[in-house]
């Protein structure tokens, strides 16, 4: 997996890139916890270019947003396509979630 | 047609069994749509048998794979415990972010792929059949 991140409007801004998967989930985790660690508490998770995610990725997702809600925190999603939206939706986490079309929208209404 | 992968129940070996899947598939001339289904359907079910099968102890994982008329069969053998992955209740997925955990979440994800999923046990070996077919959409 790889991480391209940047900061706007308060939110850091997270594109995920490769796969999420039993392997390579917690890098996820360990990013988010990065940021937390430093003070943020608002994502925009850009799921462009993920290519693959299975339940060990949303274990991990769900973990990052458990720590960011203790805090008050957000975790929203942007550009969600193909199999990943798919996974998101048939486990619920589209409708747990809030979800965007782009990352100008996330960081304006999430 | 028809092949098998047998290695350690281990996750260090789910690239292995992917690849293996994955070349299948392309050697058979599967459709394409069904990689995504393969994929999360294998990942989901070996990550169970490295986790649960053998508790603490080793053992080997087994898949074999069965092209005809455009479907694929994945057949999933271990030699651990007996478990029938199919008896798991089913995740409730309305809770939210507090309340909500990921048991379950697997197995539903088998589920909603498969167009058919079977569990037997049989010669001191747990054996799920999962058959994936491109017309299948989720949820159907």
């Amino acid at each position: 997996m790889e991480f391209e991140t940047s900061k706007q409007d308060g939110f850091v801004v997270l594109k995920v890139k490769g796969r999420m998967d039993a392997v390579t989930a917690p890098e996820f985790e360990a990013k988010c916890g990065e940021f937390i660690d430093a003070g943020d508490t608002a994502f925009v998770v850009d799921l462009s270019g993920l290519e693959y995610i299975s339940s060990a990725g949303l274990r991990s997702i769900l973990a990052t947003a458990k720590k960011l809600k203790a805090k008050d925190g957000k975790l929203v999603f942007a550009n969600l396509a193909g199999m990943v939206q798919e996974v998101f939706s048939i486990s619920g986490f589209t409708a747990m979630f809030k979800v965007f079309d782009t990352i100008d929208d996330a960081v304006a209404k999430g | 047609m028809t092949d098998a992968l047998r290695l350690p129940a281990d996750t260090a070996n789910l690239e292995q069994f992917r690849e293996f899947a994955l070349s299948r598939m392309e050697q058979w001339e599967l459709p394409f749509a069904l990689a995504p289904k393969l994929e999360l359907v294998l990942e989901e079910l070996l990550v169970n048998v490295c986790s649960y099968a053998y508790g603490d102890g080793d053992g080997d994982v087994e898949l074999s794979l069965s092209a005809e008329d455009g479907a694929l069969t994945l057949l999933i053998r271990d030699w651990g415990r007996p478990y029938d992955p199919l008896t798991t209740q089913e995740p409730d997925l309305t809770l939210d972010v507090e309340e909500r955990g990921i048991g379950g979440l697997g197995v539903h994800f088998v589920r909603q792929m498969a167009r058919e999923v079977s569990y037997r046990r049989d010669n001191e070996a747990n054996e799920l059949t999962v058959v994936l077919a491109a017309d299948a959409p989720p949820g159907d």
